[in-house]
């Protein structure tokens, strides 16, 4: 045995220390991002804020000369109504596609779907606005005799497509874990494709695939620049899907660069930031723990 | 009928180019265990899953000649192969349940095989009871019935993959080396069990095991490369074997 030199001590700590310092990161950057938001947020948090009139009343006036309210209901009417609205397209298409993918299609169709539905993925956000504003929005027009093409059915069509690509893929992962030995069980007592994917398929990858789900709605719920060209851009409470909507995230997208820094507006515009992040956070935690398998019983 | 469940005429087989059956010619008796031996690869399994046509799942299988299963060419096109696998079970190397509850697994064939109004509770209930009965789970299992299948001892699973065949009411039960991951026990456990099945069922199974072949087995078929090259009674088989492989195989000189 030869002793190690000095240097090599050195080089290997070094590279330990690089290494050990790309792991920490990210949690220093998320805590990073939640330090600095809640830190712009909090000096009106904490400063006789009016949680009341911030969730429950629908004026935002940010910038009355006379009277300034900041209620955000209808931005959280707007950003439900078009979450919902693309889940409801997306998740039976999503889950759909992924049971295509993983269980009917032969193996080069599946890559070539696979590579695809990335490519989908990777589209810009502001390409799907732009998709949003001069594709569907005269589409819209045109079929619904609507005033307005862009609006709460406009951009829950631009999201659901974008979620669908995550749900997918997601999905499929969580239906290529399901062991072999079920399919061959079912097959050899008979049953039919159809039978084996919602009697055997469907029950032994719900949790992945209600992740898949939640995973979309996160992406849908913090989505910005596609639903800020999308949906009309009006603060409403949306009653029919041909009503423009305004949601959270677009609001801080229009709203940060006008605010003077460290006015009430831009500290409010912060705490919507921070609902936001709760939002995202809950229903990424919970995405995450229902593929733990961590189910209530 | 004749006394022959399976009979097989110049089955050949290939998985893409690799040829796995060369022309296999067996008549498999009704109501007894014939035991599938010989050395991995040999083709035991491939031939057991040609049976129920379950190797034809992976779309790259070609197969000629002729299977006759309960009087029927089930390579014809017009062959059902839903009601092929339901008269035609099959038991797997690792116990396979679902993962759902017991009662579940055992009524899962009649639900797949009949129309949701023609299922009453209590002929459900009725049939799980008779089938656990009949696999000596029962007692053990009854209180139960609702626990997911997937937390039962292997030895049980097992049990229980072999019971949710019996509400259909198969006339074969075929079983790939249905013992290979149980212990010492269970082994004991499910072979006394295909011991009282045999008579009421038409049971082939591939062991890897010599001493499995002789307990149950009541005639067995030795193959090597892709072809049989002994079929007789096991006794006869393990005692006197004809041909040279056999008795070098079974002596354990290779496999």
């Amino acid at each position: 045995m030869t002793k190690r030199g000095h240097r090599e001590i050195i080089v290997e700590w070094l590279i330990e220390s690089v290494i050990r310092l790309c792991g920490i990161s990210a949690i220093l950057f998320v805590f990073g991002i939640f330090f600095f938001v809640f830190r712009e947020g909090g000096a009106v948090l904490f400063k006789d804020f009016k949680f009341g009139e911030f969730f429950f009343s629908t004026a935002w006036y940010p910038s009355s000369p006379s009277h300034v309210r900041y209620g955000t209901l209808a931005l959280l009417a707007g950003t439900f109504s078009v979450t919902v609205l693309a889940m409801v397209i997306a998740i039976p298409f999503g889950i759909g596609a992924a049971i295509f993918v993983s269980e009917f299609c032969g193996p080069k169709l599946k890559e070539t779907l696979k590579i695809v539905i990335e490519l989908l993925a990777a589209i810009p956000s502001v390409v799907w606005g732009f998709i949003g504003l001069t594709v569907l929005n005269p589409l819209i027009i045109r079929l619904f005799d609507a005033p307005i093409g862009l609006n709460v059915l406009n951009g829950g069509i631009i999201l659901a497509l974008m979620s669908v690509p995550i749900i997918v893929s997601i999905g499929e992962d969580a239906l290529k874990a399901v062991p072999d030995s079920y399919r061959e069980a079912g097959l050899a007592l008979g049953a039919t494709r159809w039978q084996l994917i919602y009697r055997v398929l469907l029950p032994a990858a719900k949790n992945g695939l209600l992740a898949a789900g939640l995973l979309g709605v996160a992406r849908a719920v913090g989505e910005t620049m596609a639903v800020l060209m999308a949906t009309g851009h009006a603060i409403n409470i949306p009653t029919s899907l041909l009503d423009p909507v305004r949601t959270l995230t677009a609001t801080i997208a229009a709203e940060l660069g006008e605010a003077p820094v460290h006015s009430d507006h831009y500290r409010v515009l912060f705490v919507i930031g921070i609902l936001l992040f709760l939002i995202t956070t809950v229903v990424n935690l919970t995405a995450d723990l229902i593929v733990r398998g961590v189910r209530k019983k | 009928m004749n006394h022959f469940s399976i009979t097989t005429r110049d089955l050949n087989l290939w998985y893409a180019k690799f040829q796995a059956l060369k022309n296999v010619t067996v008549n498999i008796p009704q109501g007894k265990i014939t035991g599938l031996i010989g050395p991995s690869g040999c083709g035991k399994t491939t031939l057991l899953r040609c049976f129920n046509r379950i190797n034809e799942r992976f779309g790259y299988v070609t197969t000629t000649g002729e299977i006759t299963v309960l009087g029927q060419n089930i390579l014809a096109p017009d062959v059902s192969l839903i009601e092929l696998r339901k008269h035609v079970g099959m038991v797997f190397q690792r116990p396979n349940p679902l993962p759902i509850s017991i009662y579940e697994n055992v009524v899962f064939g009649l639900r797949i095989h009949s129309e949701r109004r023609d299922l009453r509770k209590s002929e459900l209930d009725d049939a799980v009871e008779k089938a656990l009965r009949e696999v000596l789970l029962w007692d053990d299992l009854k209180d139960r019935l609702q626990h997911r299948a997937t937390g039962l001892q292997l030895e049980q699973q097992q049990k229980l993959c072999i019971a949710r065949l019996l509400p259909l009411k198969p006339q074969i039960i075929l079983m790939d080396e249905p013992c290979s991951a149980l212990d010492t026990a269970g082994t004991l456990g499910i072979e006394e069990l295909m011991r009282a099945l045999a008579g009421h069922y038409t049971i082939v199974i591939v062991t890897h095991n010599m001493g499995q072949a002789r307990r149950v087995s009541d005639e067995c078929v030795f193959m090597l490369m892709g072809e049989v090259v002994e079929h007789a009674k096991t006794t006869d088989l393990f005692l006197t074997p004809k041909d040279p492989r056999t008795a070098d195989y079974i002596e354990g000189r290779y496999g």
